[in-house]
C-alpha cells in the first residue's frame, strides 16, 4: 500500500468567513455570502450576486500584515491570509525542519490590477508595481518568499480545478520522497476580466444560484484563498496535529469540449472513479459528495449522472456549498475540500442552499437542510474546470 | 435592406465573425442548417453570433437558448433581424 | 527517470522537420524573436476546429501531433503541459475589447481560450485522450513541473507514456509591456551574435515544444532522461551548485561523466553569471553548448534547451551554432541541462545517451 498522506493545517478565506472559525459558523447557521458587488469597480455592479470578501484591499493587507500593498494583488493578500491560518493551525514553527514544497492554484493570476493599468503600460509607456504581478506565479512566489520556501515552488492552472490539482500534486510528491511536507491549495481574487468573460457565455445568474434545480440559472461568481498542509507518516508521530487523511485523488479529462461538460458527465465520472479505486473504498463507504455543482444547466446534469453512473441506487448526501461562497474559480478545489473536511469533523453536511424542484433528468435531490449529528467516515469533493479538467478528491478520518 | 442582400451580408460577417477561414460566402446555402447536421457551428458560435447581432444589428437576445429557433438558417436569420431591427 | 522518444517543436528555427536539425540557423536583426509559422494548420488541424485557435493554440496542438507521430504513439497516458504566460493573444483581445468597449460585446471564443490549460485540453479533445490532464504556470518553472510530474506518473506505474510540452507565446503588445521592466535589449540585435556581445538584457523569444516521454526505450528514442532539480531563488550559485552534486550522486555519476553542458546563457551579463560561476566550478574543463540566440528568451525557453540536449546526444554532434565554450565534443555520454529565468527559477536536468 502507497504511503498515507494526512492533512495537518487548514485555512481559508472567503465571503463567508476571514478564517476557519467564521466560515464554521456561517456554514453551520447556513449564511450565504452572495450579495451585491462592493470592492471591484465594474459595469454590472448592479446586475449580478458575486460572493465577494467583505474587505477593502487596505483591510486585507492588514489582516495580511503586508505593511505596502506595492506589488500586492488582492489575490495575493487573500492568499496570504488562507496560508498564513493554514501554517499556524499545523503548529509550524520552522519551516526549514523538514522539506517543504508549496502548489498553489490560480488562473486569474493579477488580473486585478493589469485592467486597471494595461493602457497605462502600453499607451502611456507608464511601470509600475504591478506589471510584475500579472501572471498566476506571482502570488505562489509571494507565499514562497514569506515562508521562506525554496525546494519545490509551483503554480498548477487547470482553470476551475487548479487548487485540487495542487492538492494532489502534494500529495504525490510526499509518496515519492521528494518532499515531506507541502503547502497546497489556490487563490483567486474577482476581476472585472473574469466576471465579463462568464457573462460573455450567458452563464451568470442574477439572482442567488440554484445548483441541482431544474430551474438553475447559472453561477455566481466568488472569491478567496484556501491552503492545507499535507503531510505524510512522519505526521503519526504527533496524532493530536492530525485533521484527516487525504486518502484518494483522481485527474481524468473529459476531451469534450473547451467549456461544455458532455451530457453523461464521462469526464466526472473517471476522475471519481479513480479517486475511490485509489481509496481502495467501496462507492457505499462515501457519505457525502461536496459537488462541483456550479448551476450551470450543463453542469449539473452533467455531473449528476456521473454520480448517478458511479453510485447506482444508493447516492450519498450531495450538495453543492457554492450558493454559500460563489464559484471562488481556481480556489473552488480547496474552499470546498475544507469545507468537507469541517462538516466532517463537526458531523454535520452544509445544505444546497436555494434548492427547490428536483433535476427533471435526475433521480436524485441534494441535501436541501443543514444535517446535523451525522457521522461520516469519508467524503468526496468534485472539481471541474473548462476543457473538462476534472478531479476529485476524497478526505477520510483519521484513526 | 432586402431580404437578398442581407442575406449577402449576413454571409460574410459570419465568415469574418467566426472565423470560418476556408469558407466562401457563396458556399453558404441561406437554407442550410447552421447548428448540427449542416454548417456544424456549436453554442459559442451562437454566442459569437448574439454578440454580431447587437454589434452590427443593434439587436440583443438576452436568452441564448432562443438562438436555436433564430439562427436556424441564414435565411431565418435575415428574416428576424427584419422584423425586429429598429428603423434607423 | 523516461526516455524521450518523440519531439515536435515550432520555434524561430527550422525545427518541424525531424529529420534535419538546426543546419541553418535563422539570422536576423531583432528586438524579439517570433515562431516560423507552417504553411498551413490544414494538415495537422480540422479547419473547423481550428477556426476560433489563436497562434499559440495552434502552435502547440501542432507540435504534440508531431512529438506523438515521431514517436508512433496515438494516445498518450498523460497530457501535461507547461507555459509562463498561457494564451496571450487570446488575453489581450478580451482585455482590450473590454477596457474599449465599457464591458460590453464581448467574444467568449477569447475568454474561453483565455485560460492556460486551453492547449492541454484542445490537445485531449483532438486525440480523444481521457487521462491526466494538467498545466502548470510557474515563469521558468512551467516546463519543468510538467517534466517532473511526469517522471513521477510514469514511476508510479500510473502512465507507460506521457506527452509533456513547453509552449509560450510573445505578442507586440506583450513585448511593449515587459521591456518597461528593463530586461530586454534596446537597440535590435543580430540573434546570433548576442551571446557574444554580453550586455544589459536579452532578446525575447517563443515557442512550443513537445516531448514523448516512454517508460521503455524504443527504436524512436533520442536519450534517457534520467531526473530533474529545480531550486526557487538560490541565495547564490551554491545552491544550483548542491542541485547538480545530487542530481549526479542519485545516478552514481561524477563530474567527469558529463560530457557537455547545455547552458541557457542569453546574453544578460548580470544573470549569467550564475552559468560562468556553475561552468567554472564544477565542470572547469566541459565544453558548453547554448540556445536562448536561437529562440529567444522565455518563460518554457528550457523546453528548446532540452531539444537541443536530445538531438545532440541523438546525433552524437553539437550543431556549429550552438557550440559556446570549448571543442566540440565527440563521444557524448552525459548532459547536464542548466537553465535559469532571470536568476530565479534554477532547473537541471541530466540526459544520458542511449
Amino acid at each position: 500500500m502507497s504511503k498515507r498522506i494526512f492533512i495537518t493545517g487548514i485555512g481559508i478565506i472567503s465571503a463567508i468567513g476571514k478564517n476557519i472559525p467564521d466560515t464554521f459558523l456561517s456554514l453551520s447557521e447556513s449564511r450565504s455570502g452572495l450579495g451585491r458587488i462592493k470592492w471591484l469597480d465594474t459595469v454590472h455592479k448592479d446586475e449580478i450576486l458575486v460572493a465577494e470578501v467583505p474587505f477593502s484591499n487596505e483591510e486585507l493587507a492588514s489582516m495580511a500584515k503586508v505593511e505596502s500593498l506595492d506589488g500586492y494583488t488582492r489575490t495575493t493578500l487573500l492568499a496570504v491570509i488562507a496560508a498564513s491560518e493554514a501554517v499556524n493551525s499545523a503548529k509550524i514553527t520552522n519551516m526549514l525542519e523538514l522539506t517543504t514544497g508549496l502548489i498553489s492554484g490560480n488562473t486569474v493570476g493579477g488580473m486585478d490590477k493589469s485592467e486597471i493599468y494595461y493602457y497605462d503600460y502600453l499607451k502611456e509607456r507608464k511601470g509600475n508595481s504591478y506589471i510584475e504581478t500579472h501572471d498566476c506565479a506571482d502570488s505562489t512566489e509571494k507565499l514562497a518568499d514569506l515562508f521562506g520556501i525554496s525546494s519545490f515552488v509551483t503554480t498548477v492552472s487547470t482553470a476551475c480545478s487548479s487548487a485540487a490539482n495542487a492538492m494532489m500534486l502534494g500529495a504525490r510528491m510526499i509518496q515519492n520522497g521528494s518532499l515531506q511536507r507541502v503547502i497546497a491549495g489556490g487563490t483567486e481574487c474577482l476581476t472585472k476580466f473574469h466576471i465579463n468573460g462568464f457573462n460573455s457565455l450567458k452563464i451568470l445568474d442574477p439572482n442567488p444560484c440554484k445548483p441541482f434545480d431544474q430551474n438553475r440559472m447559472g453561477i455566481n461568481l466568488g472569491e478567496g484563498a484556501g491552503y492545507v498542509i499535507l503531510e505524510g507518516e512522519e505526521a503519526l508521530l504527533t496524532p493530536e496535529r492530525i485533521i484527516c487523511e487525504l486518502s484518494g485523488w483522481g485527474n481524468a479529462c473529459e476531451a469534450f469540449h473547451q467549456t461544455a461538460s458532455s451530457p453523461d458527465g464521462n469526464g466526472a465520472y473517471l476522475a471519481m472513479k479513480k479517486a475511490l479505486d485509489m481509496s481502495g473504498l467501496k462507492p457505499s463507504d462515501i457519505a457525502y459528495i461536496n459537488a462541483h455543482g456550479t448551476g450551470t444547466d450543463n453542469n449539473d446534469v452533467s455531473e449528476g449522472h456521473a454520480i448517478e453512473h458511479l453510485f447506482g441506487d444508493t447516492i450519498p448526501h450531495v450538495s453543492s456549498t457554492k450558493p454559500f461562497t460563489g464559484h471562488t474559480t481556481s480556489a473552488a478545489g480547496v474552499i470546498e475540500s475544507i469545507i468537507s473536511i469541517l462538516g466532517m469533523k463537526n458531523n454535520m453536511i452544509f445544505p444546497n442552499l436555494n434548492f427547490s424542484e428536483q433535476i427533471d433528468e435526475l433521480k436524485f435531490s441534494p441535501v436541501k437542510q443543514l444535517i446535523p449529528n451525522i457521522n461520516q467516515k469519508h467524503v468526496l469533493s468534485n472539481s471541474f474546470g473548462f476543457g473538462g479538467n476534472n478531479t476529485a478528491l476524497i478526505f477520510s478520518q483519521f484513526s | 435592406m432586402e431580404e437578398k442582400e442581407l442575406i449577402d451580408k449576413l454571409r460574410k460577417e459570419i465568415i469574418q465573425q467566426l472565423n470560418l477561414e476556408d469558407m466562401n460566402p457563396e458556399d453558404i446555402d441561406p437554407d442550410l442548417a447552421l447548428f448540427g447536421e449542416g454548417l456544424g457551428l456549436d453554442s459559442i458560435d451562437a454566442l459569437e453570433i448574439i454578440v454580431l447581432l447587437e454589434k452590427n444589428y443593434g439587436i440583443k437576445i438576452e436568452d441564448p437558448k432562443q438562438g436555436k429557433t433564430i439562427f436556424a438558417s441564414i435565411r431565418v436569420l435575415a428574416n428576424y433581424i427584419l422584423t425586429h431591427q429598429k428603423p434607423q | 527517470m523516461a526516455y524521450i522518444s518523440g519531439i515536435g517543436c515550432i520555434s524561430p528555427q527550422h525545427t518541424m522537420d525531424n529529420e534535419v536539425f538546426l543546419e541553418e540557423a535563422v539570422n536576423q536583426q531583432a528586438l524579439f524573436l517570433q515562431c516560423i509559422q507552417p504553411n498551413s494548420y490544414k494538415e495537422f488541424i480540422n479547419p473547423i476546429l481550428s477556426r476560433r485557435l489563436s497562434k499559440i493554440i495552434k502552435m502547440g496542438i501542432t507540435s504534440a501531433l508531431i512529438s506523438l507521430k515521431d514517436a508512433g504513439i496515438e494516445n498518450p497516458g498523460a497530457v501535461i503541459t507547461g507555459t509562463g504566460l498561457g494564451c496571450v493573444e487570446d488575453t489581450e483581445k478580451f482585455l482590450m475589447t473590454m477596457l474599449d468597449n465599457k464591458e460590453t460585446l464581448l467574444n467568449p471564443t477569447n475568454f474561453m481560450q483565455s485560460t492556460y490549460n486551453t492547449i492541454s485540453s484542445q490537445i485531449a479533445i483532438i486525440l480523444k485522450c481521457f487521462n491526466y490532464n494538467s498545466t502548470y504556470v510557474h515563469r521558468g518553472f512551467s516546463f519543468e513541473s510538467a517534466v517532473m510530474d511526469a517522471l513521477d506518473l510514469m514511476a508510479n506505474g500510473d502512465a507507460d507514456n506521457a506527452l509533456v510540452g513547453g509552449i509560450d507565446e510573445l505578442t507586440e503588445n506583450h513585448f511593449q509591456i515587459t521591456s518597461l521592466l528593463g530586461n530586454c535589449r534596446q537597440e535590435a540585435e543580430n540573434n546570433l551574435e548576442l551571446l557574444h556581445h554580453p550586455g544589459k538584457g536579452t532578446i525575447p523569444g517563443e515557442g512550443s515544444v513537445f516531448f514523448t516521454l516512454t517508460k521503455e526505450q524504443q527504436s524512436s528514442t533520442y536519450c534517457e532522461l534520467k531526473g530533474i532539480k529545480m531550486h526557487y531563488k538560490p541565495a547564490n550559485f551554491f545552491g544550483v551548485w548542491i542541485e547538480i552534486k545530487q542530481l549526479l550522486e542519485e545516478h552514481n555519476l561524477t563530474e567527469e561523466d558529463i560530457d557537455l553542458l547545455v547552458m541557457g546563457t542569453n546574453g544578460n551579463q548580470e544573470t549569467d553569471i550564475y552559468y560562468q560561476q556553475i561552468h567554472s566550478s564544477l565542470f572547469p574543463n566541459t565544453s558548453v553548448a547554448s540556445f536562448k540566440h536561437l529562440c529567444g528568451e522565455y518563460y518554457t525557453a528550457s523546453a528548446f534547451g532540452l531539444l537541443l540536449a536530445a538531438n545532440i546526444l541523438k546525433r552524437q554532434t553539437v550543431p556549429t551554432v550552438c557550440q559556446f565554450k570549448g571543442d566540440k565534443p565527440s563521444n557524448i555520454r552525459n548532459i547536464i541541462l542548466y537553465n535559469h529565468y532571470a536568476g530565479d527559477q534554477h532547473s537541471v536536468m541530466l540526459l544520458s545517451k542511449c
